[in-house]
């Protein structure tokens, strides 16, 4: 009966019902005065508002720019320059996401803006990595047989490298997203707030409920996301 | 020797049996040839003797006792198997692709090694420079020969072939053929080969059996097949040109005595003697050998014009078309049309001169039997 | 929340130029700091880094066994691969602030607590990779295997998981980076590690400290990320999946 097409909403809901149950079980039995003052309906929005906001503002950017520098690069006279940025880049990915967190914590300080400044930088990379990567793997044929029949390089950039390099781009930023929603967690040790407070606060205090209302909002929301563009990606790839 | 009895084979979810009430015998030595176009069951009856696929009903008896009741381990373990992609291990070297089954069996490793080594060169690649080497390393053709000698190195007494000479060119396919036979010659193994190729089956077969649909259609030598095809149907997959198969069957060195050739000249023939024989030739040439009866090259007509020495050694041109006297009157033809003359010499191992076949020859076979 | 949006962009570029000002002022005496506090803790930062070394390694010698059990499984019953593989996905999609979290109601804090945690993040990259290496052998090779007798076990051990070996260990690799980053979140459950310098830094206000410590997990990252490519490639030297025989 539901149209094909947006069968693929019911299992986001789903999730998204579970979580307001969890909460409103949690916040409405709570098991001693400690954590009744941990979990107030304000506590946790103001959690699952700062996650968000978190992951929105920084992905926003990482996405703009990473997809800008990785098309920026993958021109001709800036390839080599691109290979050394692509190294550089996959190094910067192997450093874990705590340390990079911890380094900016020692230069900029405290506080949500140094949170989303490091978890912008952080996510840029496999996105700047993956527009990189498939943009120049586009075969130098096709792009040949584009400019013999006399398209400018923008044209061949928006009809043709784009559109073939898409559903690469669109890995990159599903593996960002998911490695934001992980690293957004831990902006709670550099004050940036989101869901890694109610975690940190249940592992202080010692109240397991806490806790296990922190870590599976976390938790649903890293699933929820992953599955929607996870989803997206698949109608992707079935359009090329 | 193999017997099948009311072989059948359904795969699930299909309506059709791939196979289907199938009754055929392979004596002991025999090559049975299983042949048809593509999807008849040839390939599936073949592994079911092997147990790859198992059957939905019937029996197989092997040297009478019954395969469907024995180990599936050590029955194969005692059958030679070659597949069409030949599937050898690209991690290991081409000793250690040979000593497969040896190893499994767990034989001695010098026996092992003496065994890899001699089942190498007998398929005509030497084990020192090949043995260490890994199957990318190698052509088509020789992967193909790994292959088999893969198979055969633990001598078993039945071998399952399926088209082991598919993957290579027409030229190195009959070359293979050629010595495949020689070496069966010499050894008599119980061999069931799979083909989609009728010239193929005709050539190396004992028996054929022609299946169609999953149906045994008519099991028969390859004269019998030729003379007498059973329906429309194999009349057709035979070909209408059946007295040209026959030049499948019949081997150069059988008619090489029949002929009436001249000797040919050797390279210190004065020019003189060149242009007696040259007028006494058929095939306006003669062939030059040398002391050790070599053959060195061919002269023509138009080759004396030339005025460029005293002896034949002066006129020779190179000869591209030779065979040897084990291949057929087919793989002669063969060449004949490629190089687009109406002859070709016959040399043996050593490039020493045999004979000569010409077209007019073999129109003569043709004539004689049709 | 546009105002979030604006004020940022807004002060990207003087928050960057302010950023690369800061550590170029910054990092002379933070250097010296840092040597100052190694030379004097020297001896527990060593201590960590081993117990690091400890969780990372015994975590992934776990997992290489526990995934390869179950890779090879799946892809002997591929009914079950899409399940498992789907379940293993979810597993790493899960922050991992949230799986500790999960995790010390059950098991307590402690060292067990993050080799648990730690082997599941790694499950998936073992996982997958040991599937799709073992089901992209041609299966011309298999065939041919068992056509000429020899057992499923002897063709598993002898063929599979050898020409699989490349794959496998990429997918080693992949987790055992990975898992050097939750190791040291896992040091907040009381896991140990460098993560501790981390923390302690951070609630200290200790530069040093965080320094070494961060500094410390990315050296560490990068140094098996290193040496496991290094093997990787080794092992791609030999054997392929089936080029050869096609």
């Amino acid at each position: 009966m539901l149209r094909t097409f947006w069968r693929w909403l019911i299992l986001p809901l789903l999730l998204i019902t579970v979580g307001f149950v969890i909460t409103i079980y949690t916040v409405n039995n709570p098991t001693d005065s400690l954590v009744a003052r941990a979990l107030t309906y304000s506590n946790v929005f103001e959690a699952l508002n700062q996650h968000l906001m978190l992951m929105l503002v920084s992905m926003i950017g990482a996405i703009i720019i990473g997809v800008a520098i990785g098309i920026m690069l993958s021109r001709p006279k800036l390839y080599y320059i691109g290979r050394g940025v692509e190294n550089i880049v996959n190094v910067g990915q192997t450093i874990p996401s705590l340390a990079i967190l911890a380094l900016f914590f020692t230069i900029l300080g405290l506080g949500f803006r140094v949170a989303v400044f490091a978890l912008f930088l952080y996510s840029i990379l496999p996105i700047l990595r993956n527009t990189f990567a498939g943009i120049t793997n586009v075969q130098a044929s096709i792009i040949e047989s584009a400019k013999g029949m006399g398209m400018t390089p923008l044209r061949i950039l928006t009809r043709i490298e784009l559109p073939l390099a898409f559903p690469i781009i669109v890995a990159g930023i599903r593996t960002a997203i998911v490695i934001n929603v992980g690293a957004a967690t831990l902006a709670t040790f550099i004050g940036g707030g989101g869901f890694g407070d109610l975690i940190v606060t249940g592992l202080a205090v010692r109240r397991d409920m806490v806790i296990f209302t922190g870590a599976s909002l976390a938790a649903l929301t890293a699933i929820i996301l992953d599955y929607i563009i996870g989803q997206i990606e698949e109608r992707i790839v079935r359009w090329t | 020797m193999i017997k099948l009895v009311g072989i059948t084979k359904k795969f699930p979810g299909l309506k059709k049996p791939a196979v289907d009430n199938l009754n055929l015998e392979v004596k002991e030595g025999d090559v049975c040839v299983l042949v048809g176009p593509s999807g008849c069951g040839k390939t599936t009856t073949m592994k079911m003797i092997n147990r790859i696929h198992e059957p939905t009903s019937g029996s197989i008896f092997i040297n009478d006792k019954d395969a469907l009741k024995m180990n599936p381990i050590k029955l194969r373990l005692d059958i030679g198997y070659v597949i069409q992609e030949i599937g050898l291990f690209p991690h290991h070297t081409i000793e250690e692709n040979v000593a497969t089954v040896p190893n499994e069996k767990k034989w001695p490793k010098d026996k092992t090694k003496q065994k890899v080594d001699e089942i190498l060169t007998l398929v005509g690649l030497d084990p020192k420079i090949y043995g260490k080497r890994y199957p990318s390393a190698l052509s088509g053709g020789q992967r193909q020969r790994v292959g088999v000698a893969r198979a055969m190195v633990s001598d078993p007494p039945i071998m399952l072939m399926d088209e082991p000479f598919g993957a290579v060119d027409p030229i190195t396919r009959a070359r293979l053929q050629n010595e495949f036979l020689r070496i069966q010659e010499r050894i008599s193994k119980t061999i069931v080969f799979v083909t989609h190729d009728i010239d193929e089956a005709i050539k190396m077969g004992n028996t054929i059996a022609v299946m169609r649909e999953g149906k045994l259609v008519q099991h028969a030598t390859p004269s019998d097949l030729l003379a007498a095809p059973a329906d429309e149907f194999v009349a057709s997959l035979v070909g209408r040109n059946r007295s040209i198969k026959r030049l499948h069957l019949i081997r150069i060195r059988e008619i090489l005595d029949h002929l009436d050739r001249p000797k040919p000249a050797t390279v210190d023939m004065p020019l003189n003697d060149i242009r007696k024989q040259l007028e006494d030739s058929d095939i306006r040439s003669v062939m030059v050998v040398d002391q050790d009866n070599k053959l060195k090259g061919i002269i023509g007509v138009n080759d004396l014009k030339k005025k460029a020495g005293e002896v034949a050694a002066d006129y020779i041109q190179e000869l591209d078309q030779s065979i040897t006297s084990d291949a057929t009157l087919n793989d002669a033809l063969s060449m004949m049309l490629e190089c687009g003359e109406g002859y070709v010499a016959v040399i043996n191992e050593d490039d020493q001169y045999q004979g000569t076949i010409t077209l007019g020859d073999l129109l003569n076979v043709v004539k004689e039997e049709g | 929340m546009v105002e979030h949006f604006l004020i940022f962009y807004n002060n990207l570029f003087s928050t960057m130029a302010n950023f690369c000002m800061q550590v170029t002022i910054a990092t002379p005496s933070l250097f010296s700091k840092v040597i100052v506090y190694l030379q004097r803790r020297g001896d527990l930062v060593w201590e960590l880094i081993i117990e690091h070394f400890w969780l990372v390694a015994i975590s992934i010698g776990i997992a290489i066994v526990i995934s390869i059990i179950i890779g090879v499984t799946i892809s002997y019953k591929t009914g079950l691969a899409m399940t498992v593989l789907t379940v293993c996905q979810i597993l790493m999609t899960i922050p991992s602030m949230a799986m500790l979290g999960f995790m010390v109601p059950l098991f307590g804090i402690g060292f067990t607590t993050g080799v648990i945690a730690l082997i599941l993040y790694s499950l998936l990259p073992i996982v997958r990779n040991t599937y799709t290496g073992i089901k992209e052998i041609s299966p011309a090779i298999v065939e041919s295997a068992v056509g000429m007798g020899m057992t499923e076990w002897r063709v598993l051990t002898k063929i599979k998981i050898p020409l699989a070996r490349p794959v496998i260990m990429a997918g080693i690799r992949t987790a055992t980076v990975m898992i050097v980053g939750i190791a040291a979140i896992a040091a907040y459950v009381g896991a140990g590690g460098l993560g501790e310098l981390i923390f302690q830094g951070i609630s200290r206000s200790n530069e040093s400290m965080i320094i070494v410590g961060a500094l410390g997990v990315s050296i560490i990252a990068l140094a098996f990320d290193f040496i496991l490519s290094w093997g990787e490639r080794r092992l791609a030297a030999i054997g392929k999946t089936g080029e050869a025989s096609k």
